[in-house]
């Protein structure tokens, strides 16, 4: 047990186990996502009020989910950094930002194209995207404060505490935003309630979610990775893996 | 004989507070930078005193906000430059409580002050009469949770130089709570609404980040610490 736990802060060992899973996960990924958005763009039915316009929900809702649990992501690899020091952790926590901060874009820039057919207008300010660009926001400073500091350790441990400080603070922000103002509809997806929304709609939704949370987790293996490497750039190992 | 930790917490505040009676000038600048961006409302805006005073209550929370955040930059430069903070680090007295003194007293020569002088530029923003309660009472609740947040930030950013727009870009989203419960209990004092429960929730946020601020200050200023 202690000896695996030893293992996961080895940067070596990263290397070589994501060196296995990757072509696996990345077929894996591939075939989820694709089949998905296949099913959801080209299949499912139309929407009866908002024609077709609505598919776009295959890519902002599965990019919205990976926006907020990546900082969540972020936030415990930035806790495990400081408690353990633990290398491999805080290499977790720099690729998880710039992957969270593009999905968090990826979800305002989608919600924007649909706004303007369904509302008539490119921005509203409604409680989720208000939530979701002061996110954005959030992805943005701790990517900045990290890299503002000359030696990198610093950086790290700077952007984990502000991480931390940010996870404390996100439920109070949701919550008051909501109370600030809402005009969506009510989320449709939960977990523990039966979904509102048709299920031939729903079914590649689930799908092109679980191929998001894939994609998710190929992209931060390979920012990880091109971490690792760079960190480790003088080790032999390094070295033999280049050549 | 009072226990060792608050004799140290009154000896911290009490040469803050020195510091701060010795450096008058330095408390005027944050009053004088919250007036000039009053005036350039109006000037933005244009003087139609209807339209000022349905934005007063926003306006007015968006100075404090503004003239906040921008106190708690370079709040520990100076003891960090000089070696104080180091000190203080190093004392037997946890830094937790010390850093609770110096952050309260930071706020009376500016927040409190903030909060007591709104009412001018509330005046000049054609604020109705029925919003100066709720306007001050919010605002001296709520610049406590702004100056305790803002000084994380300022303690993530102690040794980097040229911090201020870091400085922003990493504390006002931690902001947004605040101002929305707090323009709003001034809007709906305007309105004769009840805001009791709006105080009520600036004053839970006010006491979270009272109890929750100065751990994190803590860990990032030894973490800056390292770094010299």
């Amino acid at each position: 047990m202690w000896q695996f736990f030893h293992k996961l802060g080895s940067p070596r060992w990263f290397y070589r186990i994501s060196s296995a899973v990757l072509p696996w996960l990345a077929v894996i990924t591939a075939a989820v996502l694709i089949s998905g958005i296949i099913w959801g763009l080209a299949f499912a039915p139309m929407d009866f009020k908002q024609g077709n316009s609505f598919r776009i929900i295959y890519i902002h809702v599965p990019a919205a989910f990976i926006a907020l649990a990546g900082y969540y992501v972020m936030a415990v690899a930035g806790a495990v950094f400081l408690i353990w020091r633990m290398k491999m952790a805080d290499v977790i926590m720099r690729s998880a930002a710039p992957i969270g901060a593009m999905m968090t874009f990826i979800s305002l820039f989608t919600g924007a194209i649909w706004g303007k057919p369904t509302w008539g207008t490119w921005w509203v300010w409604d409680a989720r995207i208000t939530s979701m660009l002061i996110l954005f926001f959030l992805y943005l400073g701790m990517m900045a404060l990290a890299g503002a500091y000359q030696r990198e350790e610093l950086g790290s441990k700077a952007a984990a505490i502000l991480a931390l400080v940010g996870t404390v603070n996100i439920p109070i922000i949701y919550k008051s935003v909501d109370w600030w103002y809402s005009l969506h509809q009510p989320a449709s997806i939960k977990l523990t309630a039966k979904p509102t929304i048709y299920a031939d709609m729903w079914w590649p939704l689930l799908m092109t979610i679980i191929g998001f949370y894939l994609l998710y987790a190929l992209l931060l293996m390979l920012y990880a990775r091109m971490e690792v490497l760079r960190r480790e750039q003088g080790k032999r190992w390094v070295q033999e893996v280049v050549d | 004989m009072m226990h060792s930790t608050s004799r140290a917490f009154v000896a911290m505040l009490h040469r803050d507070l020195l510091l701060v009676l010795r450096r008058r000038l330095d408390v005027l600048n944050p009053l004088m930078f919250g007036f000039l961006v009053a005036l350039m409302f109006p000037l933005g805006l244009g003087p139609a005193p209807d339209k000022l005073a349905l934005l007063a209550p926003g306006l007015l929370w968006v100075i404090v906000l503004l003239t906040c955040l921008w106190t708690t930059d370079g709040l520990f430069r100076e003891d960090f430059e000089d070696g104080s903070l180091a000190l203080m680090v190093l004392s037997s007295q946890p830094l937790y409580f010390l850093l609770m003194a110096r952050l309260f007293a930071h706020w009376l020569a500016s927040g409190f002050l903030i909060a007591l002088l709104a009412p001018l530029p509330g005046l000049m923003l054609y604020l109705p009469a029925e919003g100066y309660l709720a306007l001050w009472l919010s605002l001296t609740m709520g610049s406590v949770s702004l100056i305790f947040i803002g000084a994380i930030g300022a303690a993530l950013t102690v040794s980097l130089h040229n911090s201020g727009l870091l400085l922003g870009l990493i504390v006002m989203p931690l902001y947004v709570p605040v101002i929305i419960f707090g323009s709003a209990a001034v809007q709906m004092a305007v309105q004769q609404q009840a805001y009791a429960a709006h105080l009520m929730i600036m004053a839970a946020m006010m006491l979270l980040a009272v109890v929750l601020a100065p751990l994190a200050i803590a860990a990032a200023l030894k973490i800056n610490l390292d770094a010299a």
